[in-house]
């Protein structure tokens, strides 16, 4: 009974996976980030006095990826930030951030992220490496990536999404946070995107 | 006593023309000075919190102020023909840099949603949020109104002065007590 049902799995398991196979390959293709349905969001925190933090998003990006589940060492990423859409629920606050006390945004109003290439380190999960234009400087950043699920969608579309965490050093990009006290030097990232195939 | 005439100002728009003044240079003064603050300054979060309170105030106090003024009759204006047509001119736009420096300020701090506490004893609501780069755009609406607010006091101030002193009328002294308008 046991051993019966066991080998039944198995097989549609295997079956599951055959039928799975050629699919994927056909999945390499490009992927625009769902900014439309707002399917996507790129998030911040930073220290406050080092007793809380801060948290905020930029609402308003645009960006495609291109991703190969059966290759996913070429995978890229190409987006467009910008950054006047900060938003951490607090007008004067963001008044100020947006100020030339720190982003500067009337003078940089987008920030990019370019992919240069990406280390699979496992399952479903990897390390972006690209290039990150803020405030108008370039620096070479990792961003840690992981597949969350993608497939079908119930409108007629195919979908992709990943997550990605990183942590920016602020003065490698002249924004000094000096003022802010020795603990917010740093800002931890974290990143949703959703594409959907074209 | 209390209302204009046409030989001189009541006690109502007296007082609310010098309280005007007064909390005008002072904001000018706190805005100026808050906005170098530094974060870890004790006064960071406080000298807004004056600033915006204050500045609820005096909006209050305007629209009062315009619509009182507009109500009765306003004492006669001295001088030759382009003096009178010039100091009314100049009148009319401090009335309305007025008004935009504290809708501009008040657009500021509402730009999100939330409130202006007044002293802590009521709250102005946002009303208008949201418009795109809201802040940024009515912080240097603000800026550069309050400045122009500022000249335009100083030159208000050295035409009174000149008036009173160098052509020897009553410009101040009208401004001052209220029995001037009770003048036959």
């Amino acid at each position: 009974m046991f051993p019966k049902t066991l080998s039944k799995t198995v097989t549609g398991v295997t079956l599951g996976a055959a039928m799975l196979l050629p699919m994927t390959q056909a999945n390499a293709a490009e992927y625009q980030i769902d900014s439309q349905g707002q399917h996507a969001f790129i998030q911040f925190k930073i220290s406050h006095l080092g007793y809380s933090y801060v948290l905020g998003t930029f609402d308003d990006f645009t960006g495609t990826f291109s991703y190969d589940p059966e290759a996913p060492e070429e995978a890229s990423a190409n987006v467009k930030v910008d950054v006047t859409s900060l938003d951490t629920a607090h007008a004067e606050r963001d008044k100020h951030i947006l100020s030339d006390d720190f982003l500067n945004a009337s003078e940089y109003p987008t920030a990019t992220f370019e992919s240069t290439g990406f280390e699979s380190t496992g399952e479903g999960e990897g390390i972006l490496k690209g290039n990150l234009t803020l405030h108008g400087q370039t620096q070479p950043i990792t961003i840690d990536v992981e597949h969350i699920g993608g497939g079908d969608d119930p409108w007629g579309g195919y979908r992709q999404g990943f997550e990605g965490e990183t942590t920016l050093t602020l003065s490698n990009y002249g924004i000094d946070t000096s003022k802010l006290g020795p603990t917010a030097s740093t800002v931890d990232m974290y990143l949703v995107v959703e594409g959907l195939r074209q | 006593m209390w209302r204009n005439t046409l030989h001189g100002w009541g006690i109502a728009s007296i007082v609310m023309h010098w309280l005007s003044a007064l909390i005008v240079v002072g904001l000018f003064a706190l805005g100026w000075w808050m906005t170098g603050l530094g974060y870890y300054d004790y006064w960071y979060q406080l000298a807004p919190w004056w600033h915006k309170s204050f500045g609820m105030l005096l909006l209050g106090l305007t629209l009062l102020r315009v619509a009182w003024r507009l109500s009765q009759s306003t004492p006669l204006a001295q001088g030759a023909r382009w003096e009178r047509r010039a100091a009314h001119a100049g009148h009319v736009l401090l009335y309305v840099l007025l008004l935009t420096v504290m809708v501009s300020g008040y657009l500021i701090s509402t730009a999100e949603g939330q409130g202006i506490s007044v002293f802590g004893v009521f709250e102005v609501p946002a009303l208008i949020v949201g418009l795109p780069h809201q802040a940024t755009l009515a912080g240097d609406v603000h800026w550069y109104a309050a400045w122009a607010l500022i000249v335009l006091a100083v030159g208000h101030t050295l035409a009174a002065l000149k008036h009173h002193l160098l052509d020897r009328r009553d410009t101040l002294r009208r401004m001052w007590w209220p029995s001037v308008s009770r003048r036959q």
